[in-house]
C-alpha cells in the first residue's frame, strides 16, 4: 500500500472518513425508508427519484459503493495486519478488563454486516439493476403502479429474512457504538465537545438501527 | 497465602517456550508482586534450578523496567500502577496466577519474562527531541512564557515511563499511546513546534517500521497505563500528523 | 607516594571558573572526530555528558545496564532541582546557593567546585527549558519555584513530583539526537566490569553484554564513569535494585582513590520495612514534613501495645504522645535537616518506642494539619460553627490537593488510609556523598579516567541538601566535564585509534573472565542475596545512622568473614553465555563486600561527627553532632593496595577562604 495510505495514521484516518461518510449515508437511507411507514406514495416517489436520477445513480452511487467496499477491505486488511503484530499469543488475555466488547470485535460485527449487505444487494439492488439496466425499464412501474413499495412489503414477508435483518442491525448498533466516537477520535477530534460526540454516538447507534428494525417489523406485521 | 503460579519459561530468543507451574506458600499479603517473585527465585536457587528472569529496577513505579502480564493484563489487575507496585493483597489464598511476558512482534522475548523493548528507543531516536545544543547559551528560561494549561498538558504526556503496557494491553499491539505521548509533549510547547511536522512524520514512520499494529481506539492502553496517559494524546498526534501531511 | 593535587585554579572564587575556561586547552573540531570517549552510566550525569560530548564532535560510546538510558535511577528523584535564578526576587544569588550548599554539607566540600556548581545552575534551567522539559509554571506562564529544606529562599524548579524523570528524559532526548546522528553508539544491557589502563592512562573498558553474556573490549582516549552511588551496600535502600558500586570500585582497584566513603545520607521519610522479604525501600517526599508532625508514644507500654497490634495510634491521647523533634529542636521542629531527623527517629526506636511490628517506624501525623486547614477553609467559605466532620472534610481536601499522589502511593504499599490514621515512616539510605576522588577537572587519580555525578565524592560534603543532586549531575555532564576533558584530550589528537588487541586488554579481560567463571562453577550453598542481606544488616546496624568505635571494628571483622564465606560458598545458577541476573548480582555483591569494609574503616578513621557521619563518641553535651575542624577538615581519599584493610589514606586539606566555618544549629 503505497502513497497516501502508506502510514498507519493515514489508514486510520481513511477508515474514519469512510465511516463518517457511511454514517451520513445511513441517515439518508433511513429517512427514505421511514416514509414507507406513513405514505406509500411518498416512498414510491422518493424511491423512483433515487433510482432513476442520473446524479444519484452515476454520481453518488459509485461513491457510496466505493466507500462501502473501501471500508470493508481496509478494515479486514488492518485486522489481519494487527493480528500479525502479535505473533505469539497470550495464554491468558483479559481483554474485557480494559476495553468494551464492541471495540474489541469490530471485525466480527463488521463481518456480520458484510454478510447482511450481500444479502441486501441480492434482495434489492441486483433485481433493481436487472430491471433498470438489463431490461432497460426505467419507468419504475409494475402492473400500472410504482413497484417499490410492493417490493418492500414482499421482502419482509419472510420471517427468516426479517430475523436476519434484525440481527444484522443489532450488530450494526454494536459496531456503531464503538465506531461512531472512534471515527471522531481517529480524525483527531478529542476535546471538550467529545463528551457530546460520545453521547450523540450512543443515540445515533441506537436510533438508526432501531429505525430500520421497526420498519422491517412494521411491514412484517402489516402486509 | 498459598498460590499456584503459571509462568512463561523460555531459555532464549530462539527457544519455543512454555508455561510452567510453580507453587509458592506462606506469601504475605504485604509483599509486592516482585518480592513474591524473589521468594520463588530464592527457592529455585536453593533447589539448583535456574531462577526466572524478569525485568525490574527502581521498584517504585517510575523507571518503567518491570513488565509482567499478570492474569491477562499488563501490570496486573490493579490500576494506575506498575508491576513493582502491585501488592499480593490483590490476590486471594489459593489463587492461580498466570504470568507472561509482554507480547508483541516488536517486543521479542529475550529470556523467560524479559522482552526487548528497544523498538521504543528507535522511535524516539527518529525525532523525539528538540534540536538544541547543550551550550548553556540558550535564551533565559523565562524568555518564552508558556501557558500553565499547555505546560501541564505537556507534563501529563511526558509522564510516560515507556514501559510498553500500552502495546501489551492492545489487542492490535499498537504503540500509538507511547508515540503520541512523546509527540504531544513537544507539540504542546513553543520550543517543540519548529520541528513538529518532521517529528511526527518520522516517529510514526519508525513506529510502523517496527511492526506495531494499528490503533482501533479500543482504549485499553489508557486503562492499563500506569501513568494514566490520556487518549487525547493519540487524537492530538492524529491531528499533528494530518497537519504535517496536508 | 602519590600526592593529591586538586588543581583548583588560582584567583578569587568568583572568577576561578571563568578564567580557567578561558585558558584551558581545547581540541579543534576536526580533531574531535578522531577521539573516542567511553561514558559508563546514562543517568543525569552520564546522559548529559554523553550528549554534550557527542555534540561537540567526539565519538561517544555510552553504556547502560538497563534496556534504555531513560531507566537510570536519576529518574526516581521527586522534589526538584535548585538554581540561583532569583526568579522569585527573594534575594537569591550564586553566592547564596554556594553558601547554603557548603554549610548544608557541614563544611566538608571543596569551595571552588561548589561555587562553580552554583554558577552553572542557572544555565541548567535554560538548557532544560530549551530541550522541552515541562517544568511547572504559574498562571502568567513563567516558571514556578518551591522551597526546600535547609535554605531561606525559593529556588527549586520542579516538574510535578517527577523532576528527576523529566530532567533525565531531557538528557535522554539530547542523547537520542546524537544516537540518530551516529555520534553516540549506545550499548544497552551492557555492564562495565573493569577498566583498562595502558601506560598509566585509562584507555578502555571490558563490558559484558548482559543478553548474550559475551565479554566485549571497548577502547577510547578517555573513560568517564557516571554510575551513581553505592547506597545498595546496605541491601535495603531507596536505590534501584541494580544500582551498584562495581564501576567505581573496579577503577578504585586500578588506581583511582575513593574518597569519604562513610558520608552517606539517610533520608528520614521512607516507608518502613514490613518483613524479611523486603527488597527495597520507597522514599516519600521530604515535602511531607511541611505539614506532618512526627511522634511516637510517650509511654513504653503504649508503644508495646501498638507493636503487638493491640492499640491504634488514634486512640492515644495528645498528652501521651511525644513529638520528639518539636521537643528537641523547638526552632526548626519537624523541619530539621535530613541527618538530624533520621538520627532522632532511630534514637526513639532504639529506646523501644517504635510503632510497627518491627519496632522500626515513627508516626508522621497529618491530623493537626487537616484540622488547621479545615478550620481555615471553613472561615474562607463563610461556614459558621462548622461541624467536626465538615472541618475534617475540608482539611482533607487541602491535604489531598497538596500531597494526593504521595498519599495514594502510601496507601497502595501499606494498605492504610493516611488521611485517617497517621503514616508510618522510617529513615532509609538514600544518597552517597562519598565516591571516587576527582580533581577540579573531575578527573580521578588515573589520567584520562573521569568520574561525574553521584559516583564522584562530589560537591555535597558530608550531607546533601534537597534538590541538589540533580543540579550536580547535570552541571557535571552538561557544563563542566565537556570543557575540562578537552584539557586532557588536547594531548591525544595524534594518538589515533586505540587497539583493543594488546596485552593490557588481554590481561584485564582474563581477570574479568576468571571471576565470572568462578561464580558459575562454584558449587556453593548460599544465594547471592543471602550474602547481600547479611552485609546490609551489618552496615545498617553498625555503620548506619550512628556509629561507634566498637561497632565499626566489629563490622570490619564481620564483613571480612562474610566476604571469605562468600568466596567459598556462593552459589550462582545458570551459565555464562546467557542473560543471567544471578551472575550480575554476584559480581556486584563481591564489590559491595569490599567497599563495605573500606566504608567502615573510613568511618572509624574519622573521629568526629559531621553531616551524615555521626560518631557517638563525638557529641555535644545535649547529644548533638560535634565536628572537629581542627583535625578533620579534609577529604579522606583512600588508595587501594590489595585489600580494603590495607588502603592508604591520603588527605586533601579543605580550605575555607570565602565561608566562615560555623557549627550548624537547628535548636
Amino acid at each position: 500500500m503505497g502513497g497516501l495510505l502508506s502510514s498507519s495514521i493515514a489508514r486510520k484516518v481513511a477508515m474514519a472518513l469512510s465511516a463518517l461518510f457511511l454514517i451520513f449515508f445511513l441517515i439518508i437511507h433511513l429517512a427514505v425508508n421511514l416514509t414507507s411507514l406513513f405514505s406509500e406514495s411518498v416512498y414510491n416517489d422518493l424511491s423512483h427519484f433515487m433510482g432513476t436520477n442520473p446524479l444519484v445513480q452515476f454520481g453518488l452511487q459509485p461513491v457510496l459503493i466505493f466507500g462501502v467496499v473501501f471500508h470493508f477491505v481496509m478494515g479486514f486488511i488492518l485486522e489481519l495486519k494487527n493480528k500479525k503484530s502479535r505473533n505469539v499469543k497470550y495464554i491468558k488475555f483479559n481483554g474485557a478488563a480494559n476495553a468494551s466488547w464492541m471495540s474489541r470485535n469490530m471485525a466480527i460485527s463488521g463481518g456480520v454486516i458484510l454478510i447482511f449487505i450481500v444479502i441486501h444487494f441480492i434482495d434489492f439492488w441486483i433485481p433493481e439493476l436487472n430491471i433498470k439496466f438489463v431490461q432497460g425499464d426505467m419507468s419504475g412501474m409494475e402492473n400500472g403502479e410504482y413497484r417499490y413499495f410492493a417490493h418492500l412489503q414482499h421482502k419482509f414477508m419472510n420471517p427468516v429474512k426479517v430475523g436476519i435483518y434484525v440481527v444484522a442491525f443489532v450488530l450494526l448498533a454494536l459496531h456503531l457504538l464503538h465506531g461512531f466516537q472512534s471515527a471522531f477520535q481517529s480524525i483527531g477530534f478529542n476535546n471538550k465537545y467529545s463528551k457530546f460526540v460520545k453521547n450523540l454516538g450512543v443515540i445515533y447507534s441506537i436510533v438508526i438501527p432501531l429505525g430500520f428494525i421497526v420498519i422491517a417489523l412494521y411491514h412484517y406485521f402489516n402486509h | 497465602m498459598d498460590l499456584t503460579l503459571k509462568i512463561w519459561r523460555q531459555k532464549g530468543p530462539q527457544d519455543k517456550g512454555q508455561m510452567v507451574e510453580y507453587k509458592v506458600t506462606d506469601i504475605s499479603e504485604h509483599m509486592s508482586f516482585l518480592e513474591m517473585m524473589d521468594v520463588l527465585n530464592e527457592s529455585l536457587v536453593a533447589k539448583n534450578e535456574v531462577p526466572i528472569a524478569f525485568d525490574h529496577d527502581c521498584r517504585e513505579g517510575i523507571c518503567g523496567m518491570c513488565s509482567l502480564h499478570i492474569n491477562g493484563e499488563p501490570h496486573g489487575p490493579d490500576r494506575g500502577i506498575t508491576t513493582c507496585q502491585l501488592h499480593m493483597r490483590t490476590f486471594k489464598d489459593g489463587d492461580t496466577i498466570y504470568i507472561e511476558p509482554f507480547r508483541a512482534k516488536a517486543f521479542p522475548v529475550i529470556k523467560d519474562l524479559v522482552v526487548d523493548r528497544t523498538a521504543f528507543e528507535r522511535i524516539q531516536q527518529a525525532g523525539g527531541y528538540i534540536s538544541v545544543n547543550t551550550s548553556g547559551n540558550t535564551q533565559d528560561a523565562n524568555a518564552i512564557p508558556i501557558s500553565k494549561h499547555n505546560a501541564d498538558l505537556s507534563m501529563d504526556a511526558a509522564a510516560c515511563i515507556g514501559c510498553g503496557a500500552c502495546v501489551a494491553s492492545c489487542k492490535n499491539s499498537s504503540a500509538m499511546l507511547f508515540v503520541s505521548a512523546k509527540v504531544s509533549q513537544y507539540a504542546l510547547l513553543p520550543q517543540g513546534k519548529i520541528e513538529a511536522k518532521d517529528r511526527v512524520k518520522n516517529m510514526v514512520a519508525q513506529m510502523d517500521l517496527e511492526g506495531f499494529g494499528n490503533c482501533t481506539n479500543t482504549g485499553a492502553c489508557e486503562v492499563e497505563c500506569p501513568k494514566s496517559i490520556s487518549l487525547e494524546n493519540i487524537a492530538r498526534m492524529n491531528r499533528e500528523y494530518l497537519k504535517a501531511s496536508i | 607516594m602519590t600526592t593529591l593535587n586538586s588543581r583548583v585554579p588560582e584567583g578569587p572564587i568568583k572568577d576561578k571558573w571563568t578564567t580557567y575556561k578561558d585558558k584551558i586547552n581545547l581540541v579543534n573540531p576536526a580533531n574531535k572526530r578522531n577521539i573516542d570517549i567511553i561514558v559508563v552510566g546514562t543517568g543525569l550525569a552520564g546522559g548529559s555528558a554523553a550528549a554534550t560530548l557527542a555534540e561537540l564532535g567526539y565519538n561517544v560510546k555510552a553504556f547502560a545496564y538497563q534496556d534504555s538510558p531513560r531507566r537510570a535511577h536519576s529518574i526516581a528523584a521527586q522534589g526538584g532541582i535548585n538554581a540561583s535564578k532569583n526568579y522569585m526576587g527573594d534575594g537569591d544569588s550564586n553566592y547564596r546557593l554556594f553558601y547554603d550548599t557548603v554549610k548544608g554539607g557541614d563544611y566538608r566540600s571543596r569551595e571552588a567546585n561548589v561555587h562553580r556548581l552554583a554558577e552553572v545552575s542557572g544555565n541548567i534551567i535554560d538548557q532544560c527549558v530549551a530541550q522541552g522539559v515541562p517544568f511547572a509554571r504559574d498562571y502568567g506562564g513563567l516558571l514556578d519555584n518551591r522551597s526546600f529544606g535547609g535554605v531561606l529562599v525559593s529556588r527549586t524548579f520542579y516538574a510535578k513530583g517527577q523532576t528527576g524523570q523529566q530532567l533525565l528524559l531531557g538528557a535522554y532526548s539530547a542523547m537520542n539526537r546524537q544516537i540518530a546522528r551516529g555520534k553516540i553508539e549506545m550499548f544497552n544491557r551492557h555492564e562495565m566490569l573493569d577498566v583498562v589502563k595502558i601506560d598509566g592512562k585509562a584507555r578502555g573498558i571490558i563490558a559484558r553484554n548482559l543478553v548474550t553474556g559475551e565479554l566485549e573490549r571497548h577502547s577510547a582516549h578517555a573513560v568517564v564513569i557516571a554510575t551513581g552511588g553505592y547506597g545498595n551496600v546496605y541491601f535495603l535502600s531507596t536505590n534501584a535494585m541494580g544500582s551498584n558500586v562495581t564501576a567505581s570500585w573496579k577503577i578504585h582497584k586500578r588506581g583511582a582513590f575513593f574518597a569519604n566513603p562513610c558520608f552517606t545520607q539517610i533520608h528520614p521519610t521512607c516507608i518502613p520495612r514490613s518483613g524479611d522479604y523486603q527488597s527495597k525501600l520507597t522514599l516519600m517526599s521530604e515535602s511531607l514534613r511541611n505539614d506532618g508532625r512526627i511522634w511516637v508514644p510517650a509511654k513504653l507500654e503504649d508503644a508495646k501495645a501498638i507493636q503487638e497490634g493491640k492499640l491504634k495510634p488514634t486512640a492515644i491521647p495528645e498528652e501521651d504522645r511525644d513529638y520528639y523533634l518539636e521537643r528537641r529542636y523547638p526552632a526548626f521542629g519537624n523541619l530539621v535537616p535530613r541527618d538530624v531527623a533520621s538520627r532522632a527517629a532511630k534514637e526513639r526506636c532504639d529506646a523501644g518506642y517504635g510503632v510497627n511490628a518491627t519496632g522500626e517506624a515513627v508516626y508522621l501525623d497529618f491530623a493537626a494539619a487537616i484540622h488547621r486547614y479545615g478550620s481555615e477553609q471553613a472561615k474562607i467559605h463563610g461556614i459558621k460553627n462548622p461541624s467536626e466532620e465538615k472541618i475534617i472534610e475540608l482539611g482533607e481536601g487541602i491535604i489531598e490537593a497538596k500531597y494526593g499522589n504521595l498519599f495514594q502511593m502510601y496507601e497502595k504499599i501499606v494498605d492504610e488510609n493516611p488521611y485517617k490514621t497517621p503514616m508510618m515512616i522510617y529513615p532509609a539510605t538514600h544518597y552517597t556523598m562519598g565516591g571516587v576522588w576527582v580533581d577540579y577537572n573531575l578527573m580521578t587519580t588515573v589520567p584520562g579516567l573521569y568520574c561525574i555525578g553521584e559516583a564522584n565524592f562530589s560537591d555535597h560534603g558530608a550531607n546533601r541538601l534537597g534538590a541538589s543532586a540533580l543540579m550536580q549531575g547535570l552541571a557535571d555532564g552538561y557544563f563542566v566535564l565537556p570543557y575540562t576533558i578537552g584539557d586532557y584530550l588536547a594531548d591525544d589528537i595524534r594518538t589515533g585509534k586505540i587497539s583493543t588487541d594488546s596485552p593490557e586488554f588481554d590481561e584485564v579481560e582474563k581477570s574479568v573472565k576468571d571471576q565470572l567463571e568462578f561464580f558459575v562453577n562454584n558449587e556453593g550453598t548460599h544465594s547471592v542475596d543471602y550474602y547481600h542481606k547479611k552485609l546490609g544488616l551489618i552496615m545498617w546496624n553498625k555503620v548506619g545512622m550512628s556509629r561507634n568505635e566498637k561497632g565499626l571494628k566489629e563490622a570490619i571483622k564481620e564483613i571480612q568473614e562474610i566476604r571469605e564465606d562468600f568466596w567459598k560458598n556462593v552459589k550462582v545458577p545458570g551459565s555464562l553465555n546467557e542473560l543471567n541476573p544471578e551472575l550480575e548480582k554476584a559480581g556486584r555483591v563481591a564489590d559491595f563486600l569490599e567497599l563495605g569494609e573500606l566504608f567502615a574503616k573510613d568511618a572509624l578513621d574519622r573521629e568526629e561527627s559531621c553531616g551524615g557521619h555521626f560518631r557517638e563518641e563525638h557529641v555535644t553535651e545535649d547529644g548533638e553532632a560535634k565536628r572537629d575542624d581542627k583535625n578533620y577538615a579534609y577529604v579522606a581519599a583512600w588508595e587501594y593496595t590489595g585489600k580494603p584493610s590495607e588502603a592508604i589514606l591520603h588527605k586533601e586539606q579543605l580550605e575555607f577562604k570565602d565561608i566562615e566555618l560555623k557549627t550548624r544549629s537547628y535548636k
